[in-house]
């Protein structure tokens, strides 16, 4: 697996070139990404560290083609996204990208198991398949007994677990994962950990990943740090950041 | 995809089961208000058209004064006895010419009085009403004519004086008039206009001119035309005789009036008609209301859901599939209210009819447009709330506390 900015690589996951982003407009301006280059090679494990304030917010904001960028290109898959409708980027989240982010954001007063099946449904994949699909997520996420309890009845780390089903169900090729440990305590975050290496190694999921703890940026075998929108080191060997 | 968002619609709806029922009740008072004044109106309606259709098609009424619209005369010299014999000899298609003349007027046997109606006519009176004598008689020819003091009532008037007893043969007081019941109508019950056709007393029209009104005037002339012939020429032939009896100028308008019961029908159920699309039209205005308040709980009910919008949004929801899920809610809201209305709106139109004696006639179409009608009320009202949500950036509405 080729990792870094390998140029000789001709077909990337994703690639930013130049990326910019700018907030407001005149005066008011506030540029958040000031020209961020860096491509992602499939089967990769990143972590983005960086204060708040730094971009990288906003750049795993055009990740997920929830955002558009001011200037630069992103490119997923060959596509440049910033071609793309607002539809046709939701088409691409809902086919190729999972979410997990630091607040869950399941949908309450619904089962983990529906909770699991909602991207399948706007898959349009039959209720059967979908609901066997849900349940085999959720046993791989190690809720098995567990999948007619609502977000309310069920720890943060069992919550986190269910949100992970969710991204894991549709076999996404990128995964991003926001914090996903930041409301956990160091043991539920480890054994999260555990889980996202268990999919990023067996079944090449991508994994761009968010987050302020260096523990956690060790299970990633790459470190991206943005400052000041932009980026400050993008390092192969976890561990030893310059931070 | 529309399965479940009709789905997630219901369930929506059984969490906040209260708030569901209060957004619905706009809707459901519309529809069953909607529903229950065109059923009575048109109940009514159709007993217009009954009585009518009783009374005889080949009826027509001539009375004086110009007519100035529905209801409406001016005044004009009375008619006399000799105008009808005139219609009478000289208009062939004539089955029977009634001329009549009445006064209200208080009867009086033994210790009971009642406030009726006196009417003064000829024997054809019965003939042209189609009034049928439940015992005794009418009066004779020769009694009309000598102005007999003799007269047939009414079922009402003899409950009123007589309570269980036969009235025939029972010396009456009309006035200064002492007469003799010779006959008892069978009763009839209520006329288009409301009034009791029970409550009347007649007398040959000589003793009513002479011994009751101390004119000789005729006020109305009943006609009825031969079966076959066209109500529309006897009019013609009739406005044309009393026209030159009248002696009416060829520039002056008619100074009485021939209706026949075809326009009578016409009047009258074009009145409740507008009285109903009147009514209705106000219940629709609540149609409108209800829709406003669906409006008002969709916008709410989008801005508590940001977070699940962002969430859907996030994971691959379509803006039209988020738009149809808000859509269908807001339907699914308004349809019940039309359906718990119209089940509303059968019981009590039911309970009503009865009530109000008014035959109970279910109009299919008009319960179907308002069901119809509240469907739509949700696309319309649900639109800007579903539109709205559909329209969120997912990045904010994930942000949404």
């Amino acid at each position: 697996m080729i990792a870094t900015s390998a140029n000789e690589n001709p077909q990337p996951l994703l690639e930013l070139q130049q990326v910019t982003k700018v907030y407001g407009t005149g005066e008011a301006a506030m540029p958040a990404l000031r020209g961020v280059s860096f491509r992602i090679e499939p089967g990769e494990f990143v972590a983005v560290m960086g204060p708040s304030g730094s971009g990288k917010s906003t750049c795993m904001n055009i990740l997920g083609c929830m955002d558009q960028p001011t200037a630069g290109r992103y490119c997923f898959q060959n596509v440049d996204v910033g071609l793309l409708s607002r539809n046709q980027r939701t088409l691409l989240r809902r086919h190729y990208l999972g979410f997990i982010f630091q607040g869950f954001n399941l949908l309450n007063r619904t089962s983990a198991l529906e909770n699991v099946e909602l991207p399948l449904i706007y898959r349009g994949i039959d209720s059967d398949v979908r609901r066997a699909a849900a349940y085999q997520a959720l046993d791989t996420v190690g809720l098995k007994g567990w999948e007619h309890h609502t977000p309310g009845e069920l720890s943060g780390g069992q919550q986190q677990r269910v949100a992970i089903a969710r991204a894991i169900v549709t076999q996404p090729l990128l995964l991003l994962a926001d914090e996903p440990t930041g409301n956990l305590d160091s043991k539920r975050s480890e054994e999260i950990m555990e889980l996202l290496t268990t999919f990023n190694r067996d079944r090449g999921i991508t994994i761009v990943m968010v987050t302020h703890e260096a523990d956690m940026a060790a299970y990633a075998k790459r470190t991206v740090h943005f400052r000041d929108g932009l980026i400050e080191s993008d390092q192969n060997q976890p561990g030893d950041s310059l931070c | 995809m529309l399965g479940v968002a009709l789905r997630l619609a219901l369930r929506e709806m059984r969490r906040n089961i209260m708030r569901s029922v209060l957004t619905m009740l706009g809707i459901i008072i519309g529809v069953a208000a909607v529903i229950v004044l065109v059923t009575l109106g048109s109940g009514a309606t159709r007993q217009v058209t009954q009585q009518i259709a009783n009374l005889g098609s080949n009826l027509l009424m001539v009375s004086v004064g110009k007519r100035m619209g529905p209801g409406q005369s001016s005044t004009a010299p009375a008619f006399k006895l000799a105008d009808a014999e005139a219609l009478a000899r000289e208009v062939p298609a004539l089955a029977a010419v009634a001329p009549q003349a009445s006064f209200a007027s208080t009867a009086i046997f033994a210790n009971e009085n009642w406030g009726t109606t006196v009417t003064g006519s000829t024997e054809q009176y019965f003939t042209v009403n189609n009034r049928q004598l439940a015992e005794g008689r009418i009066f004779t020819g020769s009694e009309a004519r000598s102005g007999a003091a003799v007269c047939v009532i009414g079922e009402t008037v003899r409950v009123k004086l007589f309570a269980g007893q036969s009235p025939l043969g029972a010396k009456m007081r009309l006035r200064k008039l002492s007469c003799e019941i010779v006959g008892l109508l069978k009763p009839k019950g209520q006329s288009t206009m409301g009034s009791d056709q029970d409550d009347i007393v007649i007398v040959p029209l000589r003793t009513f001119q002479r011994r009751i009104a101390g004119n000789d005037d005729v006020s109305l002339i009943q006609v009825s035309a031969k079966d076959d012939i066209s109500t529309d020429a006897v009019k013609q032939e009739l406005q044309r005789l009393l026209r030159i009896r009248r002696h009416s100028s060829a520039d002056e308008d008619d100074n009485f009036n021939v209706m026949d019961m075809k326009e009578i029908a016409a009047m009258l159920s074009g009145t409740t008609q507008m009285m109903t699309g009147l009514l209705g039209a106000v219940a629709a205005v609540s149609l409108l209301v209800g829709g406003i308040g669906i409006m008002n709980i969709m916008l709410v009910s989008v801005t508590e859901r940001t977070r699940e919008i962002g969430i859907r949004l996030a994971i691959g929801a379509l803006e039209n599939e988020i738009l149809l899920q808000f859509l269908v809610e807001a339907v699914v809201l308004s349809s019940s209210g039309g359906l718990i209305g119209i089940v509303l709106a059968l019981v009590s139109s039911s309970i009503l009819a009865a009530v109000l004696q008014v035959p109970l006639v279910f109009n299919l179409p008009v319960i179907a447009i308002a069901f119809m009608f509240s469907a739509t009320v949700g696309i319309v009202f649900g639109y800007v709330p579903a539109r709205k949500a559909a329209r969120m950036d997912p990045i904010e509405a994930l942000r949404h506390e």
